[in-house]
């Protein structure tokens, strides 16, 4: 068994949920062999390398591909470098976090390996078997794959957390080699450019991997009274989330949007603000540890999964919240 | 120009899915059916594109078994131009339907082909990437605005990705998957839902396209995900409090 795994980064370190992709590699198999690849240009490329080197003793190489080509994320060149990567290294899995960037990329890099990729796995069962959720989560399919090497996950970083390592770990740091992109050829001129990318710029943790999380919905009404659950956040030190309903008002960004469509978290608290409950918002948030709900109707779905449901009028509940927690140390 | 579609019938997205008894999958015998809704959306955007005056004809695209002619009839009566059905009753992963898509866009050479981002029965999010990489061209998924300048040949899209929203630039023809905020698909009228009858729904089998459908995938099990155990309803604020 041996794994590659697409990592994204960003200002010189690997993002999370890249992390999140080695550990869910790991338990593949204990003797997994396991290559990191990297994809940019430039010095933060680099320092990145240096940081994936040393991000889990269980990484036995990065692979680093250094190249304009790369300045940007776009689809079309991963792809062809990871059947380039795949071509060389003949590893038995190749992995990405299942976030943007590998729903991505992932898929069509399978497709120029003439494999059917496996998405969203929240549990591995044994080499060549997953689990996955359909239907929005209410159902968990059972999946073996039959075919040829290799064999292509995203995998939910939430189901893979992260263990945090004592400092000392540091001491296995895996080498870092370039990839030898002489065989991309000269020819390949871009059939997509990257223009933009526009953001909110925020001090709050990332939304997919904040311990806690607080998330409006409809019943928060206009994007002024929406400001109440940034306050309550920046008094718990949580991430902000939305419902589907409340993006589409345009209360806040798209980014922010819990559910099928929009990010999954799993939190450990998770508290739920005139959110209904559609099970398209319950597929990203059920795996939340504790989940409160206050919502004015008492039938709502939400209370069907929240550990605890306070029947009331959020816009007395959250003033009295915020009135009561001590500010933020 | 001519833009095709490609469009899934699954179970509607307002039913509550029942998993078999035995474990073989979910209940779809007497379920409702319907388009995937990510699919409306992007044959919204192709009719909004030919009525803009970029694109001549829409052609709806589905696969499966003889009942997704209904969901092709809704296509046509929503202002497709005309539909194609490959007739298979295989089951059909994401990297079949697309080499079957690529085979169809070789025959009918369209500028552009959208999809949507995924169905929300398997939840897959392949498709349009995978069809992309067949056919090596552009790809721009998740799409929240498409902008299409005829004279350069080139699309502009907005994608909804995880810290915001990323704009491409993507030479013609490329392949395009929808997410939600693109549009707000219209419903049929009755006066199209009889037009559309008249419309024609061209037949392929898998074999007359030349794809060999196989698969590298087997079902184990589908079973409910575990329940929640029942949580309190709390009376005042005070509790929730202490529990943050």
């Amino acid at each position: 068994v041996s794994t590659l795994v697409l990592a994204e980064h960003e200002g010189g370190s690997i993002k999370a949920p890249s992390v999140s992709a080695v550990v869910a590699a790991k338990s593949l198999s204990e003797d997994n062999s396991i290559s990191v690849l990297l994809a940019g240009s430039g010095s933060s490329l680099q320092e990145a390398a240096t940081h994936a080197a040393s991000c889990h003793p269980s990484i036995s190489q990065v692979l680093v591909a250094d190249s304009d080509r790369f300045s940007y994320p776009l689809a079309e060149p991963w792809a062809k470098l990871v059947h380039l990567v795949q071509q060389k290294g003949g590893f038995s899995h190749i992995i990405a976090a299942s976030g943007s960037f590998g729903k991505n990329i992932l898929p069509r890099a399978a497709a120029l390996l003439d494999v059917s990729p496996i998405t969203d796995v929240t549990e591995i069962s044994g080499s060549h078997q997953f689990v996955r959720p359909i239907y929005a989560g209410n159902a968990l399919c059972s999946v073996r794959y039959t075919g040829a090497n290799p064999c292509l996950l995203t995998i939910r970083s939430t189901s893979f957390p992260v263990p945090s390592m004592p400092a000392d770990s540091k001491s296995n740091v895996a080498p870092i080699s370039q990839v030898d992109l002489s065989a991309f050829g000269e020819d390949t001129i871009c059939k997509s450019r990257y223009l933009k990318h526009t953001s909110q710029d925020s001090e709050r943790p990332d939304l997919g991997n904040a311990r806690v999380v607080v998330t409006g919905g409809r019943g928060l009404k206009n994007a002024e009274n929406f400001k109440m659950m940034e306050k309550l956040a920046e008094k718990l030190g949580a991430a902000v989330g939305a419902t589907r309903a409340a993006v589409d008002a345009g209360f806040v960004p798209n980014d922010l949007q819990v559910g099928q469509t929009g990010k999954i978290v799993a939190p450990e608290l998770y508290m739920a603000f005139g959110v209904s409950g559609a099970i398209q918002h319950l597929a990203g948030m059920r795996d939340s540890k504790v989940i409160v709900a206050v919502n004015k109707d008492a039938d709502a779905p939400i209370f069907q999964v929240a550990d605890y449901g306070l029947v009331g009028d959020l816009f007395e509940v959250v003033p009295e919240l915020l009135e009561k927690l001590p500010e933020k140390k | 120009m001519k833009i095709m579609v490609a469009i899934k019938r699954v179970v509607d997205y307002a039913v509550k899915i029942r998993v078999k008894s035995d474990k073989t999958g979910v209940e779809t015998q007497n379920v409702k059916m319907s388009m995937n809704p990510f699919c409306e959306i992007a044959l919204e955007e192709a009719l909004r594109i030919r009525e803009s005056g970029l694109a001549s004809e829409v052609v709806a695209v589905s696969m499966g078994p003889t009942q997704c002619v209904d969901t092709l009839r809704t296509g046509l009566a929503m202002g497709a131009d005309r539909a194609i059905h490959v007739d298979t009753t295989a089951a059909l992963y994401p990297l079949s339907v697309a080499k079957l898509l690529k085979a169809l866009v070789d025959v009918e050479k369209p500028g552009l082909l959208i999809l949507g981002k995924q169905a929300i029965d398997d939840d897959c999010n392949q498709t349009g990437q995978m069809v992309a990489g067949l056919l090596d061209w552009p790809q721009g998924t998740f799409a929240s605005k498409v902008v299409l300048d005829k004279e350069k040949q080139v699309a502009t899209v907005e994608r909804e990705v995880d810290g915001g929203l990323e704009t491409l630039c993507l030479d013609l023809p490329a392949v395009i998957t929808t997410d939600l905020r693109l549009n707000q698909p219209r419903y049929a009228t009755l006066p199209n839902i009889m037009k559309a009858k008249s419309k024609v729904i061209k037949k392929f089998t898998p074999q007359e396209l030349n794809v060999e459908i196989k698969s590298d995938l087997e079902v184990v099990q589908v079973t409910e995900p575990p329940k929640r155990k029942a949580g309190v309803i709390v009376s005042f604020c005070g509790r929730a409090d202490r529990q943050a």
